[in-house]
């Protein structure tokens, strides 16, 4: 938890829409409306979901911005009236949203961010799929490649996050009741991204993911009891086992390549989970495609990668001097382009790097086709 | 051609698999809702869908109910028909036990059951509530029921590491495995602080350790549900939320450092460490000693060993890595020098055929 806001932060994470995040927000805020919260609904989607619309009765609504745009109007959250209002704690559904293009913020989480800063406490729902690092294995499983992420560290850094679970089956019986969407809509949903095994696979990710941050907060936060080294070493966790370990520092080596992307998530979310340090090298070269590396250096550094960028003729010995210098213990390389017969005889790049920095692992992301 | 005995998925679990399916034409269908601790609201759940079946149409009783009711539970489970448990009274104490045989007469098609992990008095038809639970499903009963992490049989130990404490009864996870729905009930740790006064509420970081159990007890569990479901509708696939480490042993490899890192992995993405190493016959006794203690190492950190049968390394790799899911493949660089005429060497060929796992490499030997 690297950045402190003033306001405390709580996301409920779902896995799919119509799993009952909003509902759950809602129910919360009513009891703490009772107990005398001053509470406002900040950005509410009601989707046409009758009993959720019930849970909103008698909660204050801060009336949406309308933002004209290409012709036509938009509605986002108005951060600004929010503000002004001053509550104690914000409503606001769908964490992950672009905002419209002209908006203050690009994304809602920077707006809820705003509201933190001011000291509000916000609420907020958010779908698994939305993570960053689990984008590629979202479009693995489901074939859909979500474009509205949240980087992690962004996750990490709420006060508190909590499962939202519904079995598939009960979904997708909500669906065929026409709780979730209007009928004909239902049935496209249920065919194509709400099938039983997308379902379980997102479901599943939201459980590990939400276990993740459950383990994070626990890290972050030594209380007492664990100072006094007590033997908490159950067999799920891995704190004693990595204690004697010295920390993993992990680097990617970034090219103009498309799937420096995929490299990056995973080489970030590897990282994250063994709780190692994490860094991003480009080597500069003549001829290369300069737009595709700035977006993939900008990339990196909003997910909190320190970024780096060298000049060298010889990429694969400046990886290797680098790694040393920077006492890294992994690498992590996109594949080597194949190569025409008549050239496969030379070693690639990746076998120079393996060749150059032996005492280090060194590891081939694999580029996960469907 | 290979030879695919050892990892075809073996007879008993298909067995178990085609009997699991028969059960479940006849059997009701049984839903679970998985709390960390007390108070969670597993209750209020299970009784609030309940109460939306009914109003739904469908014929819904209360089969056991746990002592004095919390308001909110007193309004929710206000418009539900109770069959009530019988009490009695064994060895001065009063047990509540499931009126089976008023619960089949009214035959309900749903029916709530409380405090699964309940144990009924000796001399009771069973010695457990889940049992009887067990008996409302065999008669076509659905049930939707409740339990608490640390009733579950194989996590006990786990738990009293974490809080100290060991509850009395228990359900076996193979319940959990053999239910057709389990949701979590998750709530933040702090809610549970606030609202419990009792001294034997576990402190705030063990709580958050048994909410992390819970969740991961849940994605294993989904975990194996999918795979059976993708197993029983003959859908392939290369992919899995967990990750699953597969270490391959040679007998020149530096199996230590690979098979501590595999298990280090392994622990903290909570995921699965898998070993294999590829049977060929041309192995001197020396390197058979190896390869054995390499070996006992694998198993001696956990891994699930396997011996794959196949004249290409390579392909064995790939194979099995494939049907098993496999997201990351750690092996040994080869010791020497590449020569000019080996264009590409086993460990260049397996990545360049590794489309759904990464390669980690690893240094030959330490020092």
């Amino acid at each position: 938890m690297s950045e402190r806001h003033k306001g405390r932060l709580k996301v409920y994470l779902g896995y799919a829409a119509g799993v009952g995040k909003t509902y759950r927000m809602l129910e919360e805020a009513q009891e703490l409306k009772r107990q005398g919260v001053d509470i406002v609904i900040g950005y509410f989607e009601p989707h046409g979901r009758k009993e959720t619309i019930a849970m909103t009765e008698g909660l204050e609504c801060v009336p949406r911005r309308v933002i004209r745009y290409n012709n036509a109007t938009f509605e986002e959250m108005d951060t600004d009236a929010i503000l002004r209002r001053r509550p104690a704690l914000a409503l606001v559904d769908e964490f992950a949203h672009t905002n419209v293009p002209g908006s203050e913020r690009v994304k809602r989480w920077q707006d809820v961010h705003a509201l933190l800063d001011a000291g509000i406490d916000v609420i907020a729902t958010m779908n698994v799929q939305h993570l960053e690092s689990l984008n590629d294995q979202v479009w693995h499983v489901t074939g859909v490649r979500v474009r509205e992420t949240v980087p992690d560290w962004v996750i990490d850094d709420a006060d508190e996050v909590v499962l939202v679970d519904l079995t598939p089956q009960a979904l997708r019986n909500r669906l065929e009741r026409g709780v979730v969407y209007a009928s004909e809509k239902a049935q496209k949903a249920m065919d194509n991204f709400f099938t039983e095994t997308n379902l379980s696979a997102l479901r599943e990710m939201a459980m590990r993911h939400t276990a993740h941050e459950v383990e994070e907060k626990l890290a972050a936060a030594p209380t007492a009891a664990a100072v006094e080294a007590s033997p908490a070493a159950s067999d799920h966790q891995p704190r004693a086992d990595q204690a004697p370990q010295a920390k993993e520092r992990i680097l990617i080596c970034l090219t103009g390549n498309p799937s420096s992307a995929v490299l990056i998530r995973r080489g970030k979310r590897v990282a994250d989970y063994l709780q190692a340090d994490c860094l991003a090298i480009h080597v500069a070269g003549p001829g290369e495609d300069r737009g595709a590396i700035e977006r993939h250096l900008s990339f990196a550094r909003n997910l909190r990668i320190e970024t780096h960028v060298v000049e060298e003729p010889e990429v694969p010995r400046a990886i290797a001097d680098f790694a040393r210098q920077q006492r890294i213990t992994q690498i992590f390389m996109g594949r080597s382009a194949p190569r025409p017969w008549y050239r496969s005889v030379r070693e690639t790049v990746v076998q120079e790097v393996v060749r150059h920095s032996r005492e280090m692992q060194v590891t081939i992301v694999a580029s996960r086709r469907r | 051609m290979a030879d695919r005995t050892d990892r075809r998925p073996d007879p008993e679990e298909l067995l178990r698999r085609v009997q699991a399916g028969e059960r479940r034409e006849r059997r009701g269908r049984l839903k679970v809702f998985l709390g960390y601790a007390p108070r969670v609201g597993k209750s209020f759940r299970m009784f609030d869908e309940g109460r939306r079946r009914k109003q739904r149409g469908q014929d819904v009783v209360i089969g056991a109910l746990q002592g004095n009711l919390t308001p909110e539970l007193e309004t929710i489970t206000a418009d539900l028909e109770v069959i009530p448990p019988v009490r009695e009274r064994y060895a001065g104490r009063e047990w509540d036990v499931i009126n089976l045989a008023d619960i089949f007469r009214r035959h309900p098609w749903t029916c709530l059951i409380d405090g699964l992990a309940f144990d009924n008095p000796p001399g009771s038809r069973n010695p457990h509530r889940w049992q009887d639970v067990e008996e409302l499903l065999e008669r076509g009963i659905a049930v939707i029921t409740a339990v608490n992490l640390q009733h579950i049989q194989e996590k006990q130990d786990a738990v009293e590491r974490i809080t100290g404490k060991r509850a009395a009864n228990s359900v076996p996870e193979e319940f959990l495995l053999e239910a057709d729905e389990i949701e979590v009930v998750d709530a933040p740790t702090e809610a549970l602080i606030g609202r419990a006064h009792d001294v034997s509420m576990p402190d705030p970081r063990q709580l958050a350790e048994l909410r992390e159990m819970a969740l991961l007890l849940a994605a294993d569990v989904v975990e194996r549900q999918l795979r059976d479901y993708l197993d029983d509708h003959g859908i392939a696939v290369r992919w899995g939320a967990q990750e699953r480490i597969l270490v391959c042993l040679t007998a020149r490899s530096n199996a230590r450092a690979m098979l501590e890192s595999g298990h280090r992995n392994a622990l903290r993405f909570h995921g699965a460490l898998l070993a294999a190493y590829v049977e060929h016959s041309r192995l001197d006794a020396a390197d058979q000693r190896r390869l054995d203690s390499n070996l006992d190492l694998a198993r001696q950190l956990g891994a699930d060993v396997h011996c794959l049968h196949n004249d290409d390394f390579v392909d064995a790799i790939l194979d099995f890595a494939r049907e098993q899911r496999v997201t990351q493949v750690f092996l040994g660089h080869t010791g020497r020098e590449r020569r000019w005429w080996e264009a590409r060497s086993a460990v260049d060929r397996l990545i360049d055929a590794a489309e759904d796992f990464d390669v980690r490499l690893f240094p030959h030997r330490e020092g």
